[in-house]
């Protein structure tokens, strides 16, 4: 009989694409927003409220976000993998851990829309 | 089929501090260790972030706690100083590694300079952004 664990290695390829195509939206919305900062008319918080505002920049730092949580719970989750051995740990790690990052998400979303 | 019976102990190098890394490889587990470090600050991350553009009383937290001090060290700002770094060494250890997906620089001779780089231009870029944000 095959062994096989609830939270054991089961995803291969989609994960590891996911993990890059990730990265690349992100890589991409980095220098974005540097550009973006650079170019603002002052450094202070008005302006920084003015860029944040913009409907485009809402979509794409939310964009962002959910990127950043869905590469997060690959890598912490592949943390956990490495170093956890204890199956009920690791499942409580992992439940944790994607509890929060939706969360997260969640809050970015209010911040972003109460603009 | 003796000599498949009878195996050497073959030794075992798990003190951390007896394990010298080649270049290549502290890269590897500075990634894994800024990626973790980013992800258990998320909250202080996101936080920040929402107070920055919140109500005038959320802005003016926002801005006691960036100018909070411990003995005279603005633990807050050091704490993003240190967040920034782990942010470009993921961001360049990342771009390396796609690099390397793409068999990109797998010779020895390119991954260690490659490496090199990495490591030299995540700290730049950190005391350059660092400086102009202070």
């Amino acid at each position: 009989m095959v062994k096989r664990l609830v939270v054991g290695a089961h995803y291969g390829f989609r994960d590891w694409l996911a993990q890059r195509v990730t990265a690349v939206v992100m890589a991409f919305y980095t220098v974005y927003m540097l550009v973006c900062i650079a170019a603002m008319p002052a450094w202070d918080n008005a302006a920084w409220r003015v860029l944040m505002s913009g409907g485009f920049t809402k979509f794409v730092t939310f964009l962002f976000a959910l990127a950043l949580f869905f590469h997060a719970w690959i890598g912490v989750r592949d943390i956990w993998m490495d170093y956890v051995k204890p199956i009920s740990v690791r499942l409580t790690l992992h439940v944790l851990t994607l509890l929060a990052l939706t969360g997260y998400a969640g809050w970015v979303a209010q911040i972003l829309w109460r603009l | 089929m003796a000599e498949a019976t009878v195996r050497k102990a073959r030794p075992k190098h798990l003190n951390l501090m007896q394990i010298r890394l080649p270049l290549p490889g502290f890269v590897s587990i500075l990634h894994r260790v800024s990626g973790a470090g980013l992800f258990l600050c998320l909250p202080v991350l996101i936080a920040l972030f929402g107070a920055s553009l919140g109500t005038p009383e959320q802005l003016e937290c926002y801005r006691a706690t960036m100018a909070f001090t411990v003995l005279g060290l603005p633990v807050v700002k050091l704490l993003l100083l240190g967040l920034l770094w782990a942010y470009l060494h993921h961001f360049c250890a990342g771009i390396r590694f796609l690099l390397l997906d793409m068999h990109i620089g797998i010779e020895l001779a390119p991954a260690r300079a490659s490496a090199v780089a990495v490591l030299l231009i995540s700290l730049s870029l950190t005391a350059f952004l660092g400086v102009l944000t202070w």
